[in-house]
């Protein structure tokens, strides 16, 4: 199972990182390269399959019955990736390590990268498309934070939240797209998408995946007229650009195209897509480059525009330009990230990157000019340097597609001036940079990087000369098995020499190397020109006018709809419940359900009587406060006695004490709040809640009928069946709450822990003015702890407990458990405090009950692991008898150290909540208690 | 039977909406309470009603009535505190820090 470890080892590995940075920027750094490292030798002994021809597939069981499992794949194209981003993420973070100041924090950046990486490992590694487009989302997550690593800076963060937007958005796209090519493959595993092309082109839907799945693509491999995000993400670090924007995440795209091959290309649709995409952004990216004055900004559309010439490669889609889209693949991540991180040295050297200012930079920094002169050439495509390789191999199809169409000759024409423009700018970052005389006032004077620095230049550019010089003893290997892998079938017949003979494409590569150097020399006109047009063709501009509208559309609806008061929002959300609800009953014929109902007796009806009566006097008087809640309490006791009636014994012992908490809990909070609400304004507004709260009414009545008089045919059989084979225990409900749904209950019992914690948190250091007299103008009671009270309390405690543990123990046979003995102990306790005063019990108890309530969900939580670890579902439970005396035949299951949990969290945050919240009472009710409580509260 | 927990459910729901929409925060939080009651019960009646048939295992039993409702509502009431208790608190905070008990915030005290 090396395939997932190695794609989950980074994300672990982000954890270490972000841990050990505590103790100094090289820890990190040493992490960072440890965990890579540790990646690389978790796929090292999988790499000789891919050469022997074998696809690595290793899987997952998660959900199998919805076709879901967690699936990886290592066949030569996926190798290819990984290696890429783990040897080039090994040289960024040596280089990183150079590049950050002392004053920013560099345990972030390492850990964010690992995040990257293992996000980008899982793109490239996944079988399944559904896990492949999670992973895809996850890189563009983490581009985000990596582009707004300094989150200070304006720039930053605008150019991070539009990577996000335009990447996330073609995610969105990409998503849709998968679904349709899994519902026409009829599954989401990239083995069977692959082997079922010819059905996927044929399909009626074929037209509307592509383009969904060519939106996603293009999105994140910046491609026209998508290309702007990636200029501005240019904000982020170098390192950053170098790796991501560069060398692996804008790849995606193109690994996308390649890796989906085999299944979309072939088709007229595809060719005019992908190809003229592709053409459209080397052209546009090629050109606009040149004009840029920022080092950055000229590789940033470089960059774009070789993503272009890659996808074009794709997008003519013979065997042979697939291969050479591979190669050049390879040989743009060699020669781009070391051109970024010599740009990163520059700007590191000289305070800035305007190449308006820089200049001159061979006489101070010799060293980095050479290797920054190299990568450049082979950006620009010179001969013996590696990009002069693949270039000639796209000159070479260029030619060819142009024979297969009308007006085919304009191809090689659109990609020869690609190509000048191509040579002209890196001639630009050479001349203008290292050469071109004295340097205009810049922030810093220049000299060679630390040694360290350069070492992952070095490295790149020695790759990129021996694989320029030696390609068939260097690249060929890897480079065949990875086009294997995208055309998932033999190899065409090809030729990695350097000498062709005097073919089209090698004039071509002529022409661009004149035309581009010609061009160089007139640029001082195209610049004047440049200037003039600057700005008015930008497709960054319909991307800021589509965000303002949308905003502003947003804004419009939400200020139609919520003008910022809680009563029209209920009373609009009512009235539509109501007419949603209504148009539901209308449609259906008979409201009856023809069941057979039980016969009311005389003591249901008389219930059902007060209930409604106290119901209604409560809503009357509710500006009466203190009497609307002695009347809902009186409500919610009827509603328990109607669960005993109902053959619900559980739900009346659960309604009954938690009635008890509830009623003690608001009046505790009525003390602080107005006794009487003042009268509300309106006859009009009267009349509408009164018209919309008959009609919810007689909704409610409707639908309860409706579902109560229909057959049931419930999975309730399936728990009574299983109940006491399967879970140990005689009261059903009880079992569905440890055992059978002990997941839900975990996450009930986590909420309650979140309120308790959530409520701790507001009322902490809340002090409120109390009233000195109640709302008839007497004055409290003198006597606040009456004797006989107190003196019951103290006898009952011992009463109470003992109930609360029966309860606990037979809860799993007979009405009981867990829930309902926690609220008994938490009443028994709560009454302590009322009955003696907080600060008598809070001696006597334990005053925090945090730990109390951790370890509930901590017990709980151990249980259901402990099944996991003895190879059971989470939280199966396991169960024999025990014989105790006094107590009879015991069910000792491990669901009843589920219960236990269950029970401290229950009493832990019910306790907690109503201390916390008693314990405010204090500290505003006599005023000499204000340091007191402070002292015990904090 | 049937008929009586159906207008049981009703007049709780009724009286709830009443008061969720009131100005001011106590009977709003009175009014929750109303409807966390009628939805209980209509959750519960949803497995049908019985008389004197606890879903608990028994010999000689004459049949049992449907636990998965009661589990869910039995839940939803323990939930139902802790979301009162909470809303509750964030009333009192609410009244502190804006000096009235308006739902809204924005009125006079």
């Amino acid at each position: 199972m090396n395939l997932p470890l190695a794609v989950l080892a980074p994300f672990l590995g982000a954890l270490l990182v972000a841990w050990v940075s505590r103790r100094g920027t090289n820890h990190a750094a040493w992490a960072a390269a440890g965990v890579t490292l540790a990646t690389l030798a978790l796929l090292a002994p999988l790499l000789p399959a891919p050469f022997a021809g074998h696809t690595v597939i290793q899987r997952l069981t998660w959900m199998p019955s919805v076709g879901l499992d967690l699936g990886f794949r290592l066949d030569g194209f996926g190798m290819l990736f990984a290696l890429m981003i783990l040897g080039i993420g090994l040289l960024i973070v040596l280089y990183a390590r150079y590049y950050f100041s002392e004053r920013d924090p560099l345990g972030r950046f390492y850990a964010e990268m690992m995040l990257f990486m293992g996000s980008m490992l899982g793109v490239v590694l996944s079988e399944n498309v559904i896990q492949l487009l999670v992973f895809w989302e996850l890189t563009s997550l983490s581009s985000f934070l990596l582009i707004s690593y300094w989150p200070q800076r304006e720039e930053a963060r605008r150019g991070s939240r539009m990577a996000l937007t335009v990447t996330g958005a073609g995610g969105l796209a990409l998503l849709g797209g998968l679904l349709i090519l899994g519902q026409i493959a009829g599954s989401y595993e990239l083995t069977d998408i692959l082997a079922a092309g010819d059905r996927i082109r044929a399909h009626p839907l074929y037209l509307p995946a592509l383009v969904l799945i060519l939106l996603g693509a293009f999105t994140k491999s910046a491609q026209f007229p998508f290309q702007f995000w990636l200029p501005n993400a240019m904000a982020a670090p170098t390192p950053v650009s170098a790796y991501l924007h560069s060398a692996t995440m804008v790849k995606a795209g193109v690994f996308l195209l390649a890796r989906l091959f085999p299944a979309l290309s072939g088709t007229p649709e595809w060719l005019v897509l992908v190809g003229g995409t592709g053409l459209a952004t080397l052209l546009v990216g090629a050109v606009i480059a040149l004009f840029k004055h920022d080092l950055k900004g000229l590789l940033a559309y470089s960059t774009i525009s070789h993503l272009g010439l890659i996808a074009m490669l794709f997008g003519i889609g013979t065997p042979l330009s697939a291969l050479a889209g591979v190669f050049h693949i390879i040989n743009h991540a060699t020669f781009k990230a070391s051109l970024f991180m010599a740009a990163g040295i520059i700007d590191h050297e000289t305070g800035t990157r305007d190449m308006r200012r820089i200049n001159g930079l061979w006489r101070t920094m010799p060293h980095t000019a050479t290797l920054a002169m190299v990568a450049a050439a082979a950006m620009a495509g010179v001969p013996l340097f590696n990009g002069f390789l693949s270039k000639e191999m796209f000159f070479t199809e260029a030619v060819g597609v142009s024979e297969r169409m009308d007006l085919g000759w304009l191809v090689p024409l659109a990609v020869t001036v690609a190509g000048v423009f191509a040579v002209a700018y890196s001639l630009r970052f050479i001349h203008d940079v290292f050469f071109n005389g004295e340097p205009v006032d810049l922030p810093r004077s220049p000299h060679e990087p630390p040694r360290w620095m350069k070492v992952p230049v070095e490295i790149l550019v020695a790759i990129c000369l021996l694989v320029g010089m030696l390609p068939a003893l260097t690249v060929e290997p890897i480079l065949a098995v990875a086009a294997q892998g995208v055309l998932q079938g033999p190899l065409p017949p090809h030729d990695l020499a350097i000498w062709h003979g005097f073919s089209p494409a090698f004039a071509m590569s002529l022409l661009a190397l004149a035309g581009g150097g010609l061009l160089y020399l007139g640029r001082r006109p195209l610049f004047r020109l440049h200037t003039h047009l600057e700005g008015r063709l930008e497709t960054r501009k319909v991307y800021d006018w589509l965000v303002a509208g949308l905003f502003g559309l947003g804004r419009w609806a939400t200020d139609r709809v919520d003008t910022g008061s809680l009563q029209r929002m209920l009373a609009v959300f009512f009235c539509s419940a109501l007419v949603l609800g209504a148009a539901g009953l209308w449609s259906d014929l008979s409201l009856d359900g023809g069941r057979a109902g039980l016969p009311p007796d005389g003591v249901s009806l008389l219930a059902a009587l007060s209930l409604g009566t106290v119901a209604v006097l409560a809503a009357a008087w509710h500006r009466r406060r203190l009497t609307a809640l002695l009347l809902v309490g009186a409500v919610g006791l009827v509603v328990s006695i109607a669960f005993v009636k109902l053959s619900a014994p559980d739900l009346a012992l659960t309604q009954l004490s938690v009635e008890v908490v509830t009623v003690v809990l608001l009046l505790l909070a009525l003390y602080f709040l107005p006794q009487e609400s003042p009268p509300e304004p309106g006859i009009w507004r009267h009349a509408r809640d009164l018209a919309l709260a008959i009609g919810a009414g007689l909704g409610a009545a409707a639908l309860a009928w409706g579902v109560a008089t229909r057959p049931l045919d419930s999975i309730g059989d399936y728990f009574l069946t299983n109940s006491v084979p399967g879970g140990g225990g005689a009261n059903a409900v009880n079992v569905i709450l440890v055992d059978f749904r002990g997941f839900d209950t975990l996450g009930e019992i986590t909420v309650l822990a979140i309120a308790a914690i959530g409520i701790y948190a507001m009322l902490d250091r809340l002090r409120l003015p109390a009233p000195e007299r109640d709302w008839t103008g007497r004055a409290w009671d003198s006597d606040v702890h009456p004797v006989v009270l107190a003196a019951f309390a103290r006898i009952l405690l011992p009463l109470a407990l003992l109930v609360s543990v029966f309860v606990f123990l037979r809860g799993h046979n007979l009405p009981g458990g867990g829930f309902i003995a926690g609220l008994v102990t938490a009443v028994a306790l709560i009454l302590q405090y009322l009955a003696n005063g907080v600060s008598w019990t809070n001696d006597r108890l334990p005053g925090d009950l945090h730990p109390t309530i951790g370890a509930g969900l901590l017990i709980a939580t151990l249980t259901g692991l402990g099944s996991l670890v003895l190879g059971y579902p989470f939280l199966s439970s396991a169960h024999g008898h025990v014989h105790l005396p006094l107590l009879g035949d015991l069910e000792l299951a491990s669901a009843m150290a589920f219960d236990l949990g269950v029970y401290l969290a229950v009493v832990g945050a019910t306790l907690s909540i109503l201390i916390h919240l008693g314990l405010l009472h204090r500290g505003s009710h006599n005023p000499d208690a204000h340091a007191a409580a402070g002292r015990e509260t904090d | 039977m049937e008929v009586l927990i159906a207008l049981a459910i009703g007049i709780l729901t009724a009286c709830g909406v009443y008061l969720v929409l009131r100005a001011r925060t106590f009977p709003v939080v009175l009014g929750l309470t109303l409807l966390s009651y009628g939805v209980n019960l209509f959750l519960f009646a949803a497995g049908r009603l019985a008389v004197g048939r606890p879903p608990v295992i028994a010999a000689g039993s004459p049949g049992y009535t449907d636990p998965l409702p009661q589990a869910l509502v039995l839940t939803a009431i323990v939930i139902g505190f802790a979301m009162t208790a909470f809303v509750i608190v964030l009333a009192i905070k609410a009244r502190s820090e804006l000096g009235n008990d308006h739902v809204d915030g924005s009125h006079g005290p």
